[in-house]
């Protein structure tokens, strides 16, 4: 029988894969795509815990966080752009100029 | 049948989410994505929370990933970008990380020092339609974001949630961030004599 456990342990596994994106890759657009991942996770851990409790306001909370979340990858892919017009590049590691 | 609708998206997910953070090419992280996006909204539907699940199809999967898509099609795609390792370690020590904090986790969860059982068990199967009754349609939804949940035992009266002004300021939040990203994008006015506009 399938419980809610079972999507937590997933939604865990689909954050620790976002984490890993996340700290391994340079490129700043898979960064955010990783990021993205990590909210999925979370958005998943919110259901299935409404479900267990029974409680609405966990896929309310679902709602909140993907305002969130399309407020942040609009601002984000904007600075991105910016960046790459000045920069030609999306590569973090590129952006060192503040490096003392 | 509800395992293996379980074991479909898990499956989806999980394989979208690692072609996404091991291709090279960044289209092929976007379709990753996307499959994971797919995948999620199928387990809401598992779960019975049909909005959610509409919501992640339209919003996540439609626009969200039409914009990193756009934005990859604009920057260009360097596949040469993740092959060098500026700070040394840096891939090593991320997923030494990864590991011991993962590690800790698990360690944590199987052992006894803490207690994990909520107050309402999480175990229990999940609760079947009719005794979820409407909860995952728009209108449940919408009954608790707005206040309209009817008081039990008085059908003509009704009790606020607390949701509406979080949900109203989210529209503040939404229209500061498209003037946010159009000031961004936009950059800043040309000015005479400077060449970098």
């Amino acid at each position: 029988m399938v419980d809610p456990s079972w999507y937590l342990t997933l939604a865990a596994l689909l954050f620790v894969i976002g984490m890993a994106g996340v700290m391994t890759r340079r490129n700043a657009l898979i960064m955010f795509m990783s990021i993205e991942l990590m909210l999925n996770a979370v958005n998943l851990t919110f259901v299935a815990g409404g479900i267990g409790y029974a409680n609405p306001e966990g896929q309310l909370a679902v709602f909140f966080v993907l305002v969130v979340a399309a407020a942040e990858v609009v601002v984000g892919l904007a600075i991105v752009v910016s960046v790459f017009r000045r920069r030609r590049s999306v590569n973090v590691d590129d952006l060192s100029e503040l490096k003392g | 049948m509800q395992e293996l609708l379980f074991a479909m998206g898990a499956a989806g997910a999980v394989a979208g989410a690692l072609t996404l953070i091991l291709s090279r090419h960044p289209v092929y992280s976007a379709l990753g994505m996307l499959g994971t996006l797919f995948s999620l909204g199928m387990l809401y539907v598992t779960l019975l929370a049909h909005f959610v699940a509409g919501v992640q199809i339209v919003v996540y999967a439609g626009a969200i990933m039409t914009m990193f898509l756009f934005v990859i099609m604009y920057v260009g795609i360097d596949e040469t970008l993740d092959t060098k390792e500026s700070l040394r370690f840096q891939r090593i020590g991320a997923l030494a990380v990864i590991g011991g904090s993962v590690g800790v986790g698990l360690l944590l969860a199987t052992s006894k020092l803490f207690d994990w059982t909520p107050g309402v068990t999480v175990e229990a199967p999940l609760p079947s339609a009719e005794l979820l009754g409407e909860a995952g349609t728009v209108e449940s939804i919408g009954r608790v974001l707005f206040g309209t949940q009817r008081v039990p035992g008085n059908l003509d009266s009704f009790e606020p949630s607390g949701w509406l002004l979080p949900f109203e300021v989210t529209s503040i939040l939404l229209i500061v961030a498209a003037v946010g990203a159009v000031a961004l994008a936009m950059g800043r006015p040309k000015r005479r004599g400077s060449d970098n506009g």
